[in-house]
């Protein structure tokens, strides 16, 4: 069978691949973009499978898909009727009501095992890894839909208090109590936020630093302990910490049942300023993180559906036959395949980008355009592909669905990264 | 050997072929025939062959050495069967006499290889072909010449080719299967009738080849009477992998000539043809990256599966992209620019039109292996579902219904 990828390849032909190519030397086309000189490093080091194993193990052992189901039916009925949502009427915070969030299954996994430290230097209390190793533990964790909040602190807050002053005393600590896991931080904008978005004036800073302004859609706020919050003060665009406590955060029924957002509104709240050279700037490398990052977690829950179906069509029967032996069915999980191992490259580039500093703008934005629409199809391959046990609430499938149509809009939708992509690679709209 | 497997040991080796071998001084052939005698032809071959036996990955270094210092290069585009397909097979398959006889010549380019492998009745299903090879003197051990009739289609390069690597049919009275062999066959012999196929381009890139008495003698016979088949899956799975060879840089390719004409052409644009643009764009680069991450496995040595899904991710990408270019360019885009009956030597994509470019690609998912057939292998090898029910498997042959 031959499998030249070039398209000079003809019947029988064999031909050379890269023959007619700008590689070969004889076909058009430049490179684009920064950095795009030197390959990306797409492979994971022995480390990273290292990384892999344990969070797989932690998840088998304490968050089997099967028993999320049981959690977040609680959590939803909880957030429906507008109260705490673990049935423990008494707590009084936000982070009573924090499920389906697990903090036991946090702590193992950000204190215990250092993940929430994971993109912090070791000089500020980290682990110094990079978001090579992120992006391993979000595979993991989107393979699980665990209801954990390592990408709004982990990944999201942290990079951007990496982004500010890490110099100032303020920024360290914080960061310091975030990477060892004795704190958990939330990043105050809409899930929805884009990378490149203008800064958002939601949240306004009065000259005494108190904030007052709501943000809506806020993932893991309600897990959080201190909230990063971007508000525009009286000297412009700032990044400020607040205490949970001293904002409203009001969850909402969420379409993801396993990453519950809440609005968060703050009246008057008193806030610490976190020091930055451009408040603007680290809140986009925050958000560019985010959705880098987030491609890795969709590869993650896209592998695992793949699996999933693949295994269970290898065991049902119909017709007499085994299901998954039907080749209307091997050629739509065929190409299901192909799909996931192209995300797993692309989502591999942008991990490289971001831990390298090269290239990032454009791989981040490649990778994202792209992974929302495998994610989503993979989801609803299975639950096709499932029958009628895909459409029930007992089957775990359905939370993947839910947070795969969810991550589409997470930090950017494909159309907003496409768009982004159109100046980097001088192709203009117009 | 050590220093060999070294970039270190590889350089130094360039150093001393050039030292004694002026590429600005040398004819082209002169210089490429010393190359290969230097072994860093093909650097992961064995000694004497035109290699070191080092790691695969040290030849992009040399390649890199060589063309840094204007040193000529074998031309791909002309002798691409010859080294992506029967080289490796005739270096796991062939005896040494073969393998002295055959790989420098290819190399070098000097010896163009063809392939003749499908037939008007056995494309997709390879094995089911019915071109016959016969022994003279009745066959066995103390026979002669293969005497060869039949018919190949599909032959790209066969009227350049000095040589080509050919299946036939021996014993039709097994399952079809196990009654292949494998030979090499000289295309200057009189019983070989070379005929153009005009294509839907309207060139004849490729060819139909008639065998009529073909005298084949043993010693051209590749691996043992009978094993042709599993000979042949050195040859196919060898494409695959001589795809580690190329890093593609971003933006190479098809997307290329759609992404110029977009920034030259602003009066083409619109909002539509630009998400699409962007879209296909994205998937390009996303297909690119698919394929650099299994040339790196491959430079590792742990080759995934994933290189089976590569086809499948070009052709469909291929046909996207030149179709989106045809329309991009409108009214021009209802221009062809020649249909007059030419015998490329290859096929040039990039040296044609956007309407040659859609028309051409309509075949990358046809050609060695319909996505069809790439869907099942990846269903039944990578996903390990279950085989297609078949009723050739246990019958010979000659009572196959057909």
């Amino acid at each position: 069978m031959s499998a030249s990828t070039q398209p000079g390849t003809g019947p029988d032909s064999g031909m050379q691949p890269g023959g007619t190519q700008p590689g070969g030397g004889t076909g058009p086309g430049q490179e684009r973009g920064s950095g795009s000189g030197a390959q990306p490093d797409l492979l994971y080091t022995d480390i990273e499978e290292d990384l892999r194993s344990t969070v797989r193990d932690v998840l088998a052992d304490r968050c089997p898909p099967a028993s999320l189901s049981a959690r977040v039916e609680a959590a939803a009925e909880g957030a429906a009727d507008g109260g705490p949502a673990d049935g423990r009427s008494a707590e009084p915070s936000a982070r009573a009501s924090a499920r389906p969030y697990d903090p036991a299954l946090w702590r193992v996994l950000g204190a215990d095992l250092g993940l929430a430290g994971l993109l912090v230097p070791e000089k500020l209390g980290g682990q110094g890894a990079s978001a090579r190793e992120a992006a391993v533990v979000l595979e993991e964790l989107g393979a699980g839909v665990a209801p954990t909040p390592f990408l709004g602190s982990a990944v999201l807050a942290t990079s951007a208090l990496l982004a500010c002053d890490t110099a100032d005393a303020g920024v360290a600590a914080l960061l310091g109590s975030l990477a060892s896991g004795a704190a958990t931080g939330a990043l105050a904008v809409p899930l929805a936020a884009a990378p490149g978005s203008a800064f958002p004036g939601a949240v306004r800073a009065d000259a005494a630093g108190r904030l007052t302004g709501t943000v809506t859609s806020v993932a893991d706020a309600l897990a959080a302990d201190v909230l990063v919050v971007p508000a525009v003060g009286p000297d412009g665009p700032g990044l400020y910490e607040v205490a949970a406590g001293d904002a409203a955060v009001t969850p909402f029924v969420s379409l993801d049942l396993t990453r519950p957002l809440a609005d968060v509104a703050f009246d008057g709240a008193a806030a610490r300023p976190l020091p930055s050279a451009d408040a603007a700037a680290a809140l986009d490398a925050a958000l560019l993180a985010g959705a880098g990052l987030l491609a890795s977690e969709q590869l993650g829950l896209a592998q695992w559906c793949l699996d999933e179906t693949v295994r269970y069509l290898g065991e049902r029967h119909q017709f007499g036959r085994v299901v998954g032996g039907f080749q209307a069915i091997k050629h739509r999980l065929a190409d299901l395949w192909l799909e996931v191992v192209s995300l797993r490259a692309a989502a591999r580039s942008a991990a490289d980008a971001l831990a390298t500093g090269t290239d990032a703008a454009i791989a981040v934005r490649v990778a994202q355009a792209y992974a929302s629409g495998v994610a989503v199809h993979a989801a609803e391959e299975a639950v096709q592909l499932h029958g009628g046990i895909g459409m029930t609430w007992e089957h775990p499938l359905h939370l993947y669905l839910k947070r795969a149509k969810a991550d589409q809009i997470a930090v950017g939708t494909a159309g907003r990264h496409r768009a982004a992509l159109a100046p980097l690679l001088d192709l203009p709209a117009a | 050997m050590t220093s060999n497997a070294t970039p270190e040991g590889v350089r130094a080796r360039v150093r001393e072929l050039l030292a004694a071998h002026d590429p600005a001084a040398l004819e082209p052939l002169d210089f490429l025939r010393a190359r290969f005698d230097a072994g860093l032809a093909w650097v992961h071959f064995p000694e004497g062959l035109g290699g070191l036996g080092a790691p695969r990955a040290l030849q992009a270094v040399v390649d890199a050495e060589l063309a840094a210092a204007g040193a000529p290069d074998n031309d791909p585009r002309r002798i691409g069967i010859g080294l992506g397909m029967a080289a490796p097979t005739i270096l796991r398959y062939g005896t040494e006499e073969q393998k002295h006889r055959f790989l420098r010549p290819l190399w070098t380019g000097e010896e163009v290889w063809c392939q003749l492998f499908s037939e008007p009745g056995a494309g997709s299903d390879l094995a089911g072909l019915r071109t016959r090879a016969v022994r003279e003197d009745g066959g066995g051990d103390g026979g002669g010449d293969w005497i060869v009739d039949g018919q190949k289609v599909w032959t790209s390069s066969a009227h350049n080719a000095r040589w080509a690597i050919l299946i036939a049919r021996t014993d039709p009275d097994v399952p079809k299967h196990q009654g292949i062999t494998y030979f090499v066959c000289d295309m200057t012999d009189p019983g070989v009738e070379v005929r153009p196929l005009r294509q839907i381009t309207g060139e004849a890139e490729f060819n139909e080849v008639f065998l009529t008495g073909v005298r084949i003698p043993d010693a051209h016979r590749l691996g043992a009477v009978g094993e042709g088949w599993r000979v042949a899956q050195t040859t196919l799975m060898n494409e695959r992998v001589a795809i580690g060879g190329s890093a593609l840089p971003r933006e190479g390719g098809m997307i290329a000539p759609v992404a110029a004409a977009w920034r030259e052409r602003p009066g083409l644009r619109t909002p539509e043809l630009h998400d699409r643009l962007l879209t296909l764009w994205v998937e390009a680069e996303v297909a690119r990256l698919g394929a650099e991450r299994v040339r790196q496995q491959l430079a590792v040595g742990a080759p995934g599966p994933e290189g089976s899904g590569l086809k499948l991710a070009f052709a469909r990408l291929n046909q996207q992209i030149s179709g989106l270019e045809v329309e991009l360019l409108g009214e021009e885009g209802l221009r062809y620019g020649d249909w007059t009956m030419v015998r490329p030597q290859t096929v040039d994509f990039y040296g044609r039109d956007a309407g040659y470019r859609y028309l051409r690609a309509k075949g990358n998912s046809i050609e060695g292996g319909t996505s069809e057939v790439l869907r099942n292998i990846v269903a039944e090898r990578v996903l390990g579902l279950p085989a297609e029910p078949r009723i050739d498997k246990d019958v010979a042959w000659k009572d196959l219904p057909r």
